[in-house]
């Protein structure tokens, strides 16, 4: 970094990130539909804003180098150029070397290969000039001409022939027309009008200023005048925004409406510019106003690149950028004061004073509404996610040499911003897992009937208060046999057990195991599928693989929607109390007297002629004191089967802000948190799938030791 | 819950600032007693000292844990470090029985835990140059969560190694 950096570059950075993304996105539209103008445009566009914004934030180098890409581009843009697979290489490889250089990682040899190569597409261009700045530019767009694409104001100064309306053109029309374009406002200059004695009624004698914004480019104003040009005086002049407000005197002058000797004398006078010089006959009223017209929309303009310079801002989407700090310290307090509403709403049940219950209730409401609001805006669609897997599927398939298609659905699912960022590492090791082991080469396929093209999709689904994520190849599938060998020979299954294949699968995911690539044997790289595993475990999330042989595999991620605050229901059990997630229960049933607790800790209870297991729970919790009277069970929903959970009390409803139980309670399985109650003392959050998984009802095979009470070393 | 009037703990010193600048320089500690012997944890860990109170219990969280507790609006789990130590000596809950919530660092990230502490002498100061490794024989602790060991006057005071005691994963049920 060649200049200091200033305050506010965090600002540019992610803001750069986004730019990145798009123009990532951009280049693979390219890749397989090169003649696409929008996309080319996008590209373009994210190439110029890289190279402006980090020109004004100080990264100097970042501008220079972007500059070069986008040399490059402009000549694609403007038609000069195709759009070559060579072209897109050296702009991914440049991409990637934008990213580094932002990070302050120079690489030196990088660049020089890709100025080298950006150097040889040029020669290889027809009549390629060295500098395309110039050279690219339209020959009948004036010098200091905008680029099209950006909105630009212009100046339109259209004095008409004066028998144009004896030829059938309808004034209003043409301004009409004009307004298509863009915003404008139009300025009649009455001027030339003679008094009415010596008027002809069928002449033009009207002259007009017009001020257009419009993102057209000049031609477009062109053509409207196309037809009306003979004997008429069209002026179009582009309004540059100027870095000083220009004066109207000066706007005057420039237009050749007066002199600058008439604006000095004038001005010697002290009384407003305009009144001055209307009063004095040098220009008309509507002149003047016309001018201060153009002065004001010349002071916007600087405004407005201005405020694109500053904030990168873009005015059409009217969202802000917010660091994610501020969003979690929000998120903390929001998470605090639903702790203290329910500190509130307990004290204001204890008392009789209905006022205080009215004011513990619209506490209560207006908490629940900015917890929700407050989620809300944590809430990214994982698209964000999912785009940056075609750069992955892309560089994978190619440095495999296979070819991979991939298809998405269900981007528009909004995850928690936090689970989506911890997504990532883990979804890229999936992705390259299926390319890599999963998929056969391409010759393999042919041989296999398959289509050449390997696929790899990726959907994401809500599923209540979960997002399913999927990560699906059409490949050979797991080696079920392999797996077990495997399972076996690390002593982690008898040789006799009997597992079904999903079971066997999740040895995959087994810590120390020898994960699908030795099974493969393929050599492969990046982290494990145990801490793909573990990533997930730390979301609150499960992790699922089926396969078929010869048809392919799918991985099922489970998620959370949030990591932060769930409705919960609130039981006790003996002396302490729990939280079950309200999402998970369905109902919650009086405990029949009659039913004797079994010894095995499991029962089953009949609820309108379905049979549903139930686990006491004082018996997993060793409860000490005796059980209440009236025990309650409740009915929850895990795994897609009904389990009932026997508690002493159902406490009621109850907003829980999840805290995380650290690393010390890492090994407490049976709980996803804890939560802080009304009345100040912790309850954990059970996690009903996982209470269920570890014991289950049929006592068939489970992995999981003697519950975790015994003494440790 | 209220938390019974909090010990105040001596702002933490420059002690750990001064980690391995300086030898002789002194070394705050907060002194504490369990099973009968004097131990003592560096003073800039210690966040507050707490009267016992009722905890939430932690159902199969192992003999290692004690309870939960809410810390100001944290969650903070309590754990008994008897066993962790290798002390095997029961003692009972007296009027001197303390919780000392500690900020450990733990994979790079400060965790909040409580341990229980028979009772809590306070700070003292400890001069470096008098500290010594932990002897491979001759205590009853492990050694290897021993950081050193001062001699003074009266005795010794066990200086523990917190990061060690809580780093292993010799507890966790995996």
């Amino acid at each position: 970094m060649s200049s200091i950096q200033q305050p506010n570059a965090e600002v540019f950075l992610s803001e750069a990130d986004d730019l990145l993304a798009e123009l990532e996105a951009g280049l693979l539209d390219l890749e397989t539909r090169p003649e696409d103008a929008d996309q080319i445009n996008r590209v373009f566009r994210a190439l110029h804003t890289i190279k402006g914004s980090g020109a004004v934030f100080g990264f100097d180098h970042v501008a220079a180098f972007t500059h070069q890409v986008e040399n490059a581009f402009q000549r694609v843009r403007d038609g000069e150029a195709p759009v070559s697979p060579d072209l897109l290489e050296v702009t991914l490889v440049s991409l990637d070397h934008i990213r580094s250089l932002l990070q302050n990682e120079d690489e030196p040899e990088r660049e020089a290969w890709i100025t080298a190569r950006l150097g040889a597409l040029w020669q290889k261009a027809p009549d390629g000039p060295s500098d395309a700045d110039t050279a690219a530019r339209p020959k009948n767009t004036a010098p200091s001409a905008p680029e099209a694409g950006a909105p630009h104001s212009w100046h339109i100064r259209l004095t008409l022939a004066p028998d144009v309306m004896a030829f059938g053109t309808n004034c209003l029309r043409l301004l009409d027309e004009v307004k298509t374009l863009g915003p404008c406002i139009t300025i009649g200059l009455p001027d030339a009008i003679p008094p009415l004695a010596e008027m002809d009624p069928e002449a033009c004698y009207m002259a007009w200023d017009i001020f257009l914004t419009t993102d057209q480019p000049r031609s477009a104003i062109d053509d409207i005048f196309l037809f009306v040009a003979d004997g008429a005086t069209i002026r179009i002049e582009p309004i540059e925004p100027d870095d000083v407000p220009q004066r109207l005197g000066e706007i005057l002058v420039d237009r050749g409406d007066i002199t600058a000797t008439t604006v000095a004398a004038t001005l010697e006078r002290q009384r407003p510019l305009g009144e001055l010089l209307v009063g004095s006959g040098d220009v008309s009223s509507e002149r003047v106003v016309s001018a201060l017209v153009e002065q004001r929309a010349r002071a916007q303009g600087t405004a407005t690149a201005n405020g694109a310079a500053a904030g990168g801002t873009d005015g059409a989407r009217s969202t802000i950028r917010v660091q994610a700090e501020r969003l979690d310290s929000l998120m903390d307090l929001v998470g605090e004061l639903v702790i203290a509403q329910a500190r509130l709403t307990r004290l204001s049940g204890e008392t009789d004073n209905p006022h205080l219950r009215d004011v513990a209730e619209d506490i209560e409401r207006l908490s629940t509404d900015l917890r929700e609001t407050t989620m809300g805006i944590r809430m990214v669609p994982i698209a964000t996610l999912f785009g940056r897997f075609r750069r992955v599927v892309r560089d994978v398939s190619r440095d495999l040499g296979k070819t991979v298609d991939l298809t998405m659905e269900g981007e528009e699912s909004e995850l928690d911003k936090t689970v989506i960022e911890r997504l990532n590492d883990p979804l890229v090791h999936l992705i390259r897992n299926c390319i890599d082991h999963g998929l056969e080469t391409t010759e393999e396929r042919v041989r296999l009937g398959k289509p050449a093209h390997g696929h790899v999709h990726l959907s994401a689904a809500h599923s209540g208060t979960q997002v399913l994520i999927r990560v699906s190849d059409d490949g050979r599938g797991m080696n079920c046999d392999a797996i077990r060998a495997k399972a076996e020979e690390r002593g982690l299954l008898a040789p006799d057990a009997v597992l079904s294949d999903s079971e066997l699968l999740a040895y995959v995911f087994h810590p120390g195991f020898s994960t699908a690539r030795e099974v493969n044997a393929v050599s492969g790289r990046g982290v494990g599928m145990d801490v793909v595993k573990r990533t997930i475990d730390s979301l609150r999330g499960t992790i699922e693989m089926s396969s078929t042989p010869g048809q392919g595999t799918t991985v099922t991620l489970r998620l959370p929607l949030t990591l932060a605050i769930i409705d919960g229901l609130l039981v006790r059990v003996g002396r302490g109390h729990y939280v079950i997630p309200l999402s998970a229960v369905e109902e919650c049933v009086e405990l029949p007297a009659a039913t004797r607790q079994a010894k095995d800790g499991c029962d089953f209870l009949n609820i309108r002629d379905t049979l549903v297991p139930f686990l006491w729970l004082r018996e997993l919790f060793q409860a000490e004191p005796p059980p209440d009277a009236h025990q309650k069970i409740v009915v929850a929903a895990a795994e897609g089967a009904r389990i009932g959970l026997v508690v002493d009390q159902v406490v009621g409803q109850h907003q829980t802000v999840i805290k995380s139980l650290g690393r010390i309670l890492a090994h407490v399985r049976d709980f996803s948190g804890a939560t802080i109650l009304g009345d100040g003392t912790v309850a954990l959050i059970i996690d009903v799938p996982r209470l269920v998984k570890m014991r289950p009802p049929a006592g068939s095979g489970d992995e999981r030791r003697p519950t975790a009470t015994e003494a440790h070393p | 819950m209220t938390h019974a009037a909090p010990t105040p703990v001596s702002a933490p010193g420059p002690s750990l600032a001064a980690h391995g600048a300086a030898d002789s320089e002194t070394h705050t500690v907060l002194s504490m007693a369990l099973a009968g012997t004097v131990f003592a944890l560096e003073t800039a860990i210690v966040l507050e000292v707490l009267d016992v109170v009722p905890l939430s219990p932690v159902p199969n969280g192992g003999a290692f844990v004690k309870g939960l507790l809410n810390v100001r609006g944290k969650v903070v789990p309590v754990v008994e470090l008897r066993a962790r130590l290798g002390l095997t000596t029961e003692s009972e809950r007296t009027v001197d029985s303390r919780i000392v919530v500690l900020s450990v660092p733990m994979d790079g990230e400060d965790t909040l835990v409580g341990i229980m502490a028979d009772k809590v002498h306070g700070v003292v100061d400890i001069d470096t140059a008098r500290l010594s490794d932990p002897p491979a024989v001759g205590i009853s602790w492990r050694a290897e969560f021993v950081k050193s060991i001062s001699r003074r006057d009266d005795g010794f005071i066990v200086i523990l190694d917190v990061e060690k005691v809580f780093g292993v994963d010799g507890d966790t049920g995996r």
